[in-house]
């Protein structure tokens, strides 16, 4: 299985080490992983900003890119929700919408595609609350999102309950948006910061001691939030706990 | 304060649990047991006795851009306002989950609803015909005003007809789209608004900030003031009980007098020509049976083709609003009493051109829940009045731009796109696509702030072209590399600035890593 990575932009800058531990889990599972070297952003921003056409050259590189693999893996539900759902702007070709189909949040990628039903490398003696990134969960699905009445299920949570020594707590408002929001976290910056401080307080007063999420971007945000209010909360991607990482 | 026994379980669910009121605070029965009703089963959120000055709305610019952000940082800011404002609204939202999912059929329930709607809007003239129809054989007369203007003046045609000086009304959103009350103030006739809510806006002159909770941004003090500055009561007793005593007894003799009174329309039955209007306070019962007089205003997507249909929406609406399976009252309103008139305006104002809009004519299905603002996590801490629409929350921002889309421009950027609102609206509007698209057609006509357009341009052009990326990495400084300080150095300078803490940059991207570790390293790719 020819897998190619999507390393998105703001990881590939600011936090190396979840590509990295994507790549190793990944390879760790049998996977043949490649990383185009010429990669650069799904275009989200543009398309966030409502500038699709801005967009294209993104779109068009994507395709280029990733169009020789099976599947397309990426560590950010967020990215993901934009290729599969969103890369629109470019024409809509048969090489298009074949990269599109066959992109995936690395979770549902080992939960759905590799049925992954043990990381006997893994072991996170912590109490974790997860944090769902809004496009993973009512965009693409990861788990069911707390509005529509539906028997309950969490991929990313399937996966970390198989990690020995991992405990979980319930935030009130688990599946509440954190502001990160793509660029609305610049545009509308006292409501973002606000979103993200009530975030990291509900997940410390549930008892959290790491916030945990597919998604990368809005621990950014989070992290940022709460080093300045001095919360002492510690945060990891996912895919750091499933390749193994202590804390 | 210290919450009671009874509440620790609640309190553990709350964000700010210093909002917690330390006693039961809503209404009771003659032998003291609380009352479990609508408006009774709320949290009792009780703001600390303050002197946090009200924070205002978004400033009114005439045609220019509302800017949103202004106002909404000034909510955040007002940190009592802020807190009880978000808890009340969180309130409304699980009393909505809890009261919905105790339904088996819920989401079918929403399906049945949307496509009824959607047929409904898809065959809007022939069910226009047949509910004006039936209305004239209950006696009832009808009008029809193509935009807000002939609305008002129709209404003043008839309250003049009658002579009617004063008009006593219920809560009415169309009113508001109106510009009803600041109209008929011109023309020297007097209104009365008879929602509670409502009355406290009217008082302190300002536009509602929920649809069903139009108050909802003001704390006990702040209308305890407006209703000593303009009623005359006492500005320390802020009991909710008293307060709304006041109005009680301060309107009613108004209802009394009252030459002609007004209701809006939560649904109207094409097959019978009915008005159907769902309230907790029995006010539109008021307003529509006292006067001889009842003007319905209601817009044109207002019409479910029968009775059978009706009782779905029945279900849905009270239970998605306010967590209760009913309004206190759901009235029928048919044909005029013995000896008085009924008169039904039904107002087009846009709506027809929506109608023809392909990404955003199913905002029409709206019912006017405002289970959307509730659960939208921006609207909870930003107030509704900093969208300085009539409609605010995520159903106000597919609306607004509508009506104007120079100054609502700024709305569709006010999200973060969770997509929350889209999975609590009853009649399935896909609401957070919606504004999503908004954001498009906005950057298409040039309505999106140069800078922010300038910035996107460069990006797109530079995210094209790898090597020119890799070389603007390569050449920002080695600590916030080039994408990271769009993101949180930008111009705007909002990252850091406004209680954020910057992001240290690692040494090496995973780009130099797999330079390193897979291509130089020898490793095969």
């Amino acid at each position: 299985m020819r897998v190619g990575l999507f390393i998105p932009c703001y990881m590939d800058a600011l936090e190396p080490e979840v590509g990295v531990a994507t790549l190793e889990l990944l390879e760790r599972l049998g996977c043949t992983v490649e990383y185009p070297y010429d990669q650069t952003c799904c275009g989200q921003p543009m398309t966030n900003t409502g500038c699709h056409q801005e967009a294209i050259g993104a779109e068009a590189l994507f395709t280029r890119n990733f169009s020789g693999f099976d599947y397309i893996v990426a560590p950010s539900g967020s990215c993901v929700h934009q290729v599969r759902v969103n890369m629109t702007s470019i024409a809509q070709t048969e090489e298009v919408i074949r990269v599109r189909k066959n992109t995936f949040e690395l979770t549902e990628f080992l939960h759905d595609i590799l049925h992954v039903t043990k990381f006997p490398w893994a072991r996170f003696e912590h109490k974790v609350g997860i944090h769902y990134n809004c496009n993973s969960l009512r965009g693409i699905g990861l788990a069911s999102p707390s509005e529509i009445k539906a028997p309950f299920f969490s991929k990313p949570k399937a996966l970390l309950e198989k990690v020995a020594g991992i405990e979980f707590v319930e935030p009130a408002r688990w599946d509440e948006c954190c502001g990160f929001g793509g660029t609305f976290c610049v545009f509308d910056p006292a409501v973002s910061v606000k979103m993200g401080q009530d975030k990291v307080a509900d997940h410390a007063r549930a008892g959290a001691e790491y916030i945990v999420s597919a998604d990368s971007s809005c621990l950014l945000h989070q992290r940022g939030c709460a080093t300045h209010i001095g919360n002492p909360i510690k945060f990891m991607h996912i895919a750091q706990i499933l390749n193994g990482a202590a804390a | 304060m210290s919450a009671p026994q009874s509440q620790d379980a609640a309190s553990s669910k709350l964000l700010h649990p210093e909002v917690l009121g330390d006693h039961f605070e809503g209404a009771h029965d003659a032998d003291g047991r609380p009352l479990v009703h609508a408006e009774a089963t709320s949290r009792p959120i009780r703001e600390p006795v303050q002197q946090e000055p009200q924070p205002r709305g978004a400033k009114d610019r005439g045609h220019r851009p509302v800017d949103p952000v202004e106002a909404a940082g000034r909510f955040v800011t007002a940190t009592i306002h802020e807190k009880a404002h978000d808890e009340r609204l969180w309130d409304g939202r699980l009393r909505r989950d809890a009261a919905a999912h105790a339904l088996p059929e819920w989401e079918a329930m929403r399906a049945i609803a949307s496509a009824t709607k959607e047929h409904t809007l898809a065959h809007l003239g022939q069910y226009l015909a047949q509910f004006e129809a039936a209305a004239e054989a209950n006696g009832v007369i009808v009008h029809w005003a193509e935009d807000a203007a002939e609305h008002n003046r129709i209404v003043h045609d008839i309250l003049r007809t009658h002579g009617a000086k004063t008009l006593i009304k219920s809560k009415s959103m169309l009113t508001d789209e109106c510009g009803f009350r600041a109209y008929m103030k011109g023309v020297g006739i007097e209104v009365i608004e008879t929602d509670l809510g409502e009355r406290i806006q009217q008082l302190d002159n300002e536009e509602p900030s929920h649809i069903t909770g139009p108050a909802i941004h003001k704390t006990r003090a702040d209308v305890a003031k407006v209703f000593a500055s303009t009623l005359g009561s006492d500005p320390t007793a802020d009991d909710i009980h008293k307060l709304a005593t006041v109005q009680r007894d301060t309107t009613r003799p108004y209802i009394l007098a009252a030459g002609a009174g007004m209701t809006g329309c939560n649904f109207a039955v094409a097959e019978t020509g009915t008005v159907v209007v769902c309230t907790n306070e029995g006010n539109a019962d008021l307003s529509a049976n006292t006067p001889p007089l009842h003007i319905v205003s209601m817009g044109i997507e207002k019409l479910v083709p029968t009775l059978a249909h009706l009782t779905v929406f029945v279900r849905l609406l009270a239970r998605n609003a306010i967590g209760t399976p009913l309004t206190q009252y759901t009235s029928h309103f048919r044909a005029p009493r013995p000896g008085t008139q009924m008169h039904y305006v039904i107002v087009d104002n846009g709506r027809s051109a929506r109608l023809g809009l392909a990404e955003f004519w199913t905002s029409l299905k709206c019912i006017r829940c405002a289970a959307c603002m509730n659960t939208c996590p921006v609207y909870r801490r930003s107030g509704g009045l900093s969208y300085g629409a009539t409609y605010s929350g995520p159903i106000g921002v597919i609306l607004s731009p509508t009506f104007d889309r120079a100054k609502y421009s700024a709305l569709p950027f006010v999200s973060t796109l969770n997509g929350s609102c889209t999975n609590v609206c009853p009649v399935k509007i896909n609401i957070h696509e919606q504004i999503f698209a908004w954001r498009r057609v906005m950057a298409e006509e040039h309505r999106i702030p140069l800078a922010k357009a300038e910035l996107m341009r460069t990006m797109g052009y530079v995210l094209a072209h790898p090597t020119l990326y890799r070389t603007a990495i390569a050449a920002a400084d080695e600590v916030l590399r080039w994408l990271p300080h769009f993101v949180i150095e930008n111009r705007f300078n909002t990252w850091s600035s406004k209680g954020r803490d910057t992001p240290n940059a690692p040494k090496q991207t995973f780009h130099s890593w797999w330079y390193q570790n897979r291509i130089k390293g020898g490793k095969s790719a």
